[in-house]
């Protein structure tokens, strides 16, 4: 048994054999002028396309080797008419043939000579021949014959302007012709799917869908003739065409269809007929894919906006958001089994028309963002995948066409579209508001835009419900976090009241953030809120009895309490540099007390909570390093300060680091200022210290490991005694550096001395520098004079 | 000759949102042959960031960075060129050229790169060049008022680095230029 398919081989190569064999005697007739037998042969030709054997594949390539043969026929009874034979006899001679289907096909070239020769007037022609081919009503022989037509006809349309044009109103001809013919057509398309048996269905389905552009192209052929201006547009063509679609019923003629009428006509015809093509999109088949048409329809309208600014006034005129509009909640409606992921790409569609064509009306852009959430209400939040990043599509295409989130901010509707978001796209969408805040470098400049921004990406800056932020990924966690934090930069007003406001909006949303998101989004905002102070600076608080909103003072309130939350995390070593900042900060302003409380603060920090030791030695030096730059501390505040950092200093766990910082601390009694403190014995005090911890780490190596340490520390603090011995401290003479000089060679020359290039790089340096010095002249050369080494 | 980048001081996302986005157009991969980081980046994605921009990258720990295994300071020998690098707030007082100058003897270095005061500086120095890239985000500091973000870029030539500092002052890039020759005499050749 021979398979379908090898079959079919078989059937088409006996077709194709039986049409050369009978094109050869046509042939033959033709060049001996044998009209009679040309006739006879030609049909005897066309016979081969009665069969039914063939699926509309290979039927169409019978057909197009028919079709050549008819060209050649035509030619030849073109000729026969100039040589004298009447065309009206050839005419009706035709009609002589057996069998409908050739007779048709020759009748349909003969029709073509005849139109040609305009011995009768081309729309009686064409008007007989349309007529005529209904006595084909097999669904593909009638289809390939009314193509046929078509194809013949196409250049001899009464058209206005064309040589054809008779009477008046001769391309109401044309066009009921190539009306008729698309009707006829599509009738026969839409009943193609019931020939045969129900199993081959789907198979049919996708033969039938081969054959779409026979019926289509009789759309196209409306669409080029001239003489459809918008009025017959309006009045005839397209409410006949889609009575035509709608009444079909055939949910694959009605989506080729539609989409054929939106590609086909000109913009403007669409523009101005809105309402009559939208009407016909709810009657159609619930099955139609009927975004896809819209989408489609929207997205030409959008071009056709964009082309000119001149055509825009048009779609004011037209209404066409409404229409719209109107139409796609229509369609919802009637489409009850449409997926959700299918109305909100149709609301994509039209949000994007409506960002193109309206980009000024943000009443537009909300309503349909509002029409969206009435269809997403009642439902739980979204897990439809393709849903979600339709939706996300939705919330970003306001943030493309703006540049702009502020813009965002205005639509009421967009927080509430985000709702209905899962919790993961729900953040996926705030880090996409960040960015683009980030990208366009806006600043947000009002409290009330900062509350809507932070009430829109709510998802990054608290646990929202079921979802606690330890299950989350940690590396996309710090992600976004770290993104937060980088947005509260770009919050910003130039006025400290507002800016205050703002300052007060972002704690109040980041302090529900616990323990995870704190170390994150503190820094940030306490910097921000610094540089706050910094404008004020100087400002004193009441000024001459008047009311003043913000001051330093308060702000540093706030602080104190923002920094404070991060003792819950704990995050002791992050707080203590703030603090120590805010220390700072206060100093600035010469608000003694505040400066007292951060640096009391950072102490306890660091007595109760650091307890790492090289955490310790950090800590420390920040401490040393703030507290040498505070002028604003009376004596005894000082004094108390200096005392525990330099008690802290000499109780640090190992011998080198309470050795580096003791000596750091010689400079909280000596700061190189005008008004500086300058306390000579009791930065000897420390630099003697510092060296009895030398002494006693070279000591304790000694025990340990039998040889002493390196003379680095030594050095270091020859270095020291260097610093201040120049800055004029009466206390450093230059005995005391020279002897320190020669402890450090002894100790160099030592068996017991490990060596070490480094340091003895560090210390020929520092001989070197003392070289330098005394060569230098002038009064540093006089007082390096007498340290001779 | 030698691109080296210098930079630090970012504080991303503490202090500021990002690099300036003309800084950032200006730095393109494959231009620099090594980048020297003082610190401060903060965090993980600027480190990635830079390292996209040359991946010979060196970088000591400021106060603030969460990676802990930069270490304090660090040496690297570049041509003729001996270059130390320290964040700078172990240095105290911060800043102050005398102290940098003692980490300079330490270190045994021709080219000291400090950062943490956000002040762009260079000094020429005992035979020797200290330099402050400043804060390449120009993030606030308690030290520096008025911070302009700024980096360093030094070509390394031979015995002959030209120093160029990128500032950014009212959104206009402005470039300055300092010349440095290392004589024979210089301690570095023992």
């Amino acid at each position: 048994m021979l398979s379908d398919a090898e079959d079919e081989e078989k059937w088409l190569a006996e077709g194709i054999a039986g049409l050369q064999h009978n094109a050869f005697y046509m042939h033959r007739a033709l060049d001996s002028n044998n009209i009679r037998d040309a006739l006879k042969y030609s049909a005897q030709m066309l016979s081969e396309l009665r069969t039914s054997k063939l699926s509309p594949h290979k039927y169409y390539e019978l057909y197009m080797r028919s079709f050549d043969e008819l060209r050649k026929l035509e030619m030849f009874f073109k000729e026969e008419t100039k040589r004298g034979c009447s065309v009206i006899d050839l005419y009706e001679l035709v009609q002589h043939a057996g069998n409908i289907l050739p007779r048709l096909y020759l009748l349909c070239t003969v029709g073509s000579v005849y139109i040609k020769s305009k011995e009768a007037p081309a729309k009686d022609v064409l008007k007989d021949l349309v007529e005529m081919c209904r006595g084909i009503q097999h669904p593909v022989r009638g289809l390939f014959l009314r193509s046929y037509l078509a194809q013949i006809s196409r250049d001899k349309l009464p058209d206005i302007g064309s040589e054809y044009e008779g009477d008046a109103d001769s391309v109401v001809d044309a066009v009921e012709f190539v009306l008729q013919n698309f009707t006829e057509m599509n009738k026969l398309w839409v009943r193609m799917q019931h020939q045969g048996p129900v199993r081959e269905k789907e198979k049919r389905e996708k033969e039938r869908s081969e054959l779409r552009d026979l019926v289509g192209k009789n759309l196209h052929v409306l669409s080029q003739i001239e003489g459809v201006d918008l009025e017959m547009y309006k009045e005839t063509v397209l409410p006949r065409v889609l009575e035509q679609v709608v009444n079909c019923k055939d949910e694959l003629a009605q989506y080729y269809l539609m989409d054929c009428i939106i590609q086909v006509f000109p913009d403007e015809y669409h523009l101005q007929t809105l309402e009559t093509l939208l009407g016909a999109c709810p009657q159609l088949q619930p099955t139609v894919d009927i975004k896809t048409v819209l989408s489609r329809l929207m997205e030409r309208l959008s071009n056709y906006a964009a082309s000119s600014t001149e055509v825009l006034p048009e779609f004011l005129q037209v209404e066409a958001f409404a229409k719209l509009s109107n139409a796609i909640g229509k369609v919802i409606e009637a489409q009850v089994d449409m997926p959700i992921v299918g109305a909100i790409s149709l609301y994509v569609s039209l949000l994007t028309f409506t960002l193109r064509v309206h980009s000024d009306r943000l009443d537009y852009v909300d309503q349909v963002l509002g029409a969206c959430i009435k269809k997403l209400s009642g439902k739980a939040k979204l897990e439809d995948n393709k849903a979600t990043k339709q939706i996300v599509a939705l919330l970003s295409a306001p943030l493309e066409k703006y540049n702009d989130i502020v813009t965002a901010l205005k639509l009421s509707n967009y927080p509430r579209v985000m709702d209905h978001l899962d919790t993961g796209t729900n953040k996926v969408m705030a880090v996409v508001i960040i960015q683009s805040i980030m990208k366009n470098t806006t600043a947000i400049s009002t409290s009330d835009k900062v509350e809507a921004l932070f009430e829109l990406i709510k998802g990054l800056i608290k646990d929202m419900d079921g979802t606690p932020a330890d299950e989350l990924d940690d590396e996309d966690f710090k992600e976004e976090q770290n993104s937060v934090a980088r947005l509260i930069h770009m919050l910003f007003n130039e006025d400290p009241e507002e800016m205050f406001k703002i300052i007060c909006t972002v704690r109040r949303h980041i302090l529900q953030g616990g323990p995870t998101r704190l170390p994150f989004t503190v820094p940030p905002l306490v910097f921000t809120t610094l540089k706050l102070v910094r404008r004020l600076q100087g400002q004193d608080g009441d000024v001459a009895g008047e009311e003043v909103p913000v001051t330093p003072k308060k702000i540093f309130q706030l602080l104190h309490q923002t920094i404070e939350a991060l003792s819950s995390v704990p995050s002791p070593e992050l707080a203590l540099r703030l603090y120590l900042q805010c220390a700072e900060a206060a100093n600035d302003c010469d608000l003694e007390p505040v400066a007292y409380e951060f640096f009391t603060q950072a102490f306890i920090l660091y007595e109760e909570e650091i307890a790492d030791s090289k955490a310790q030695v950090t800590a420390i030096h920040l401490i040393i390093g703030t507290l040498q730059r505070m002028n604003a501390f009376g004596v005894e505040n000082r004094d108390t300060l200096t005392h525990k950092a330099t008690g802290y200093s000499a109780k640090l766990l190992k011998k080198p680091d309470q050795c580096r910082a003791v000596y750091a601390c010689s400079h909280l009694f000596w700061v190189d200022d005008q008004d500086g403190i300058k306390d000579g014995e009791r930065v000897l005090l420390c630099l003697k210290r510092a060296l009895r911890i030398a002494n006693a780490a070279q000591q304790m190596a000694n025990v340990t490991r039998g040889s002493s340490g390196p003379v680095t520390l030594f050095v270091e603090i020859l270095n020291k005694y260097l610093y201040f011995f120049e800055k004029g401290n009466p206390q450093i003479t230059s005995k005391a550096i020279k002897d320190l000089v020669e402890l450090i060679m002894t100790e160099m020359q030592s068996d017991n001395t490990t060596s070490d290039p480094s340091a003895d790089a560090f210390f020929a340096s520092t001989l070197r520098y003392i070289q330098f010095q005394k060569q230098k002249g002038g009064a540093m050369g006089e007082k390096y004079e007498p340290i001779n080494v | 000759m030698v691109l080296v980048l210098a930079l630090g001081d970012l504080h991303i996302p503490h202090r500021s949102s990002d690099l300036p986005a003309k800084f950032k157009s200006m730095l393109v991969p494959g231009k620099i042959q090594h980048i020297i980081c003082t610190g401060n980046l903060c965090i993980k994605e600027v480190h990635d960031y830079l390292k996209s921009l040359c991946p010979d990258m060196h970088v000591t720990r400021g106060e603030y960075d969460e990676d802990a295994r930069y270490p304090e300071t660090k040496t690297l020998t570049i041509g003729q060129f001996k270059l130390g690098l320290c964040h700078g707030h172990q240095v105290i007082p911060w800043g102050d050229l005398d102290s940098l100058a003692m980490l300079q003897r330490q270190l045994d270095v021709d080219i000291l790169v400090t950062g943490h005061t956000h002040q762009f500086k260079a000094y020429k120095h005992e035979g020797g060049v200290v330099i402050n890239p400043g804060s390449a985000t120009g993030a606030y500091s308690s030290i520096t008022y008025d911070v302009n973000p700024s980096f360093v870029l030094m070509d390394i030539d031979g015995l002959r680095v030209v120093v160029y500092v990128y500032e950014l002052i009212d959104g206009e890039v402005k470039v300055d230029k300092i010349d440095f020759k290392k004589t024979a005499t210089t301690h570095a050749a023992h």
